[in-house]
């Protein structure tokens, strides 16, 4: 996608002045409001809609040196919840990553018979709506033993954005020059330590845009593990954060949201550093 | 050629050899590709299809399943919840799909147009409902919409006269659609955005002179130019509302009471994967999957045929005429 250069200050409409400003600022407020409430309500024992009742406190947070402090965690420390959430996450970056490259790299550059089939093929299946896979996976997982474990869920995970990476990969081999892989191919070097040592630098923005990407989903991936790993031995912070949730009307709000928000942190760190990769992926298409 | 094979067996082997010389590499570059998308893409995908015409059921045991033919497919017509599901699927759809396009179409419109720190903010704001954890953002709007005293919408509300209530109890539809739109804005804003920046700038120049107003501008040139952007969005973006179910899970889980906010996918993954009674029915539920899978077949067979899905994707397509 190619972003232009900025519009020159004062925008095309400087007529009207602060109108679209406003306008935005209004059709936003919701989600600020949405946001900084969570910041916000982890600080303070109880919360009226936005009016705080009591003082400032840093109890909600006890969760973090405390595994007593929250039934659903059952005695185990956030810390392995946390680490859970990280080898899931990671493990799907790295195999999405490296698995479509791989194939990115082959689909753009080598002909070969099939290539046109597992192209459009892969991106039927994309479009595929994942319920209908869910109920067959859970079939598969239970047949080769890989139900109720994290390494499961991780491979489930990792196949259901293989597709797009596939694709994505593809379009950034594809605006590299022919002649840099030429050069290393006449000097004798073989495809795969070609596109080990020369492709793979070269696509560098592309690697770190998915793997960004795949690194965000599969840290806020939520019903793979709520399906697939129901005993909740390797319990992930996603369906930590639903099972207090799904305690109905008695939650304790306070420290719910300092679950969330610690939760949502790293994503959100992660956003302010690499805004524009991440926007410019999700522009590519990601299922809403 | 086959009696020539037969007669030089030879040539036949070199022949194989010769492919696998030249395909060898590319085999290698491909094969964990394949084995993950045949194993766990393919492989799903035609098991589905094979148990929607099975009663496989925990209660029977996985084991003890029988072909039953279009029994399932028949159970769906005949049952009186199909009508209920099938209209809830087009209200949410259509809702929720009108909101995801005006909401985008709003914000790329009016972030472009103001300054270029300004409208960074905001498209940066409008995607931090989609990279949020489903079930942090659920929590969010769960809370916001809880009874008085706690609920934010009651409080924010009050000074205009609205009647506090439990808005998830009483209004259900209001605050799936926002939920749903609230995460979908973005994709249309993002692409809606650089489609509007591709346009020459010369156009909007020209309109000036002649005095065009900001409002004429906007119907006149950024609209007619986005044609094709709004129709690409339209149709992807209604195929991922068809079979998304997650925030409504989350929040209402298909209630208050018997399938009050229930759509197609969640009806199949209540059935299949998350019932109520306990009895996980596959074989119905596939049946309902399939059902959904042919709709997605026919639309995104529709949607590459319109616009050569993968250039457009890469790049909106900006047609000055």
């Amino acid at each position: 996608m190619t972003v232009r250069e900025p519009m020159p200050s004062g925008g095309r409409f400087s007529v009207l002045g602060l109108a679209p400003y406003l306008v935005l600022g209004l059709v936003s407020l919701p989600l600020i409001i949405l946001f900084g409430w969570l910041l916000y309500s982890s600080f303070f024992s109880r919360m009226e809609g936005l009016t705080p009742i009591g003082g400032f406190t840093l109890d909600n947070w006890r969760f973090l040196w405390n595994p007593n402090s929250v039934q659903q965690l059952a005695g185990r420390s956030i810390w392995v919840l946390t680490f859970n959430t990280f080898i899931f996450a990671i493990s799907v970056a790295l195999l999405v990553v490296l698995i479509s490259s791989m194939a990115g790299y082959a689909l753009s550059r080598l002909a070969f018979p099939g290539r046109r089939t597992f192209l459009s093929g892969v991106l039927i299946l994309h479009s595929f709506p994942s319920v209908t896979l869910l109920i067959a996976t859970f079939i598969v997982l239970r047949s080769i033993g890989l139900f109720d474990q994290l390494l499961g869920v991780i491979l489930v995970k990792a196949a259901f954005e293989i597709p797009f990476g596939v694709w994505i990969m593809k379009g950034f081999f594809d605006t590299v020059p022919w002649e840099l892989e030429m050069a290393a191919l006449v000097d004798g070097a073989g495809r795969i330590r070609t596109w080990w040592r020369v492709m793979m630098p070269l696509v560098k923005p592309g690697i770190l845009a998915l793997g960004l990407l795949s690194f965000v989903t599969g840290w806020n991936e939520f019903l793979l593990p709520f399906i697939f790993m129901p005993s909740g031995s390797q319990e992930t912070l996603s369906t930590l954060v639903r099972s207090i949730l799904g305690e109905g009307r008695f939650v304790d709000y306070g420290l719910l949201t300092a679950v969330g928000l610690y939760y949502v942190a790293p994503i959100l760190v992660l956003f302010v550093l690499a805004q524009d990769q991440l926007m410019r992926i999700y522009g590519g298409g990601v299922k809403g | 050629m086959v009696g020539q094979e037969q007669a030089m067996p030879s040539a036949r082997f070199s022949a194989i050899s010769g492919f696998w010389r030249n395909h060898g590499t590319a085999l290698f570059f491909m094969l964990p590709a394949l084995v993950v998308t045949l194993v766990l893409f393919l492989a799903p995908a035609i098991i589905t299809l094979g148990l929607a015409f099975t009663d496989t059921a925990t209660a029977t045991g996985l084991s003890r399943w029988e072909w039953i033919g279009w029994a399932n497919f028949e159970q769906l017509l005949r049952s009186s919840f199909t009508s209920i599901i099938l209209r809830n699927t087009v209200f949410y759809v259509s809702t929720t799909l009108a909101l995801n396009i005006a909401l985008g179409l709003g914000l790329a419109i009016l972030s472009v147009h103001v300054r270029e720190g300004p409208g960074r903010f905001f498209r940066a704001l409008w995607l931090l409902p989609r990279i949020t954890p489903s079930v942090v953002y659920a929590l969010m709007w769960v809370w916001a919409s809880a009874s008085p005293p706690f609920g934010i919408i009651n409080q924010v509300l009050a000074p205009f006269g609205v009647e506090p209530r439990a808005w998830l109890s009483t209004d259900p539809w209001l605050i799936v659609i926002m939920i749903n739109g609230f995460v979908g804005a973005s994709f249309g804003m993002i692409v809606f955005t650089s489609a509007i920046q591709s346009i020459p700038e010369d156009l909007f120049r020209a309109a000036r002179v002649d005095g065009a107003s900001a409002w004429q501008i906007v119907r006149r040139i950024t609209l007619p130019l986005l044609r094709w952007p709004i129709l690409f969005v339209f149709v992807y973006q209604a195929m991922s509302l068809l079979a998304s179910y997650e925030y409504i899970l989350l929040t209402t889980d298909g209630g208050p009471g018997l399938y009050g906010t229930e759509v197609w996918s969640l009806w199949a993954f209540h059935t299949a994967l998350n019932s109520y009674y306990g009895n996980l029915q596959f074989g119905l539920g596939a049946a309902m999957a399939t059902v959904l899978v042919l709709i997605g077949i026919v639309v995104s067979a529709s949607l590459l045929r319109l616009f050569h899905f993968g250039s457009l994707v890469s790049e909106p397509r900006v047609e000055i005429s």
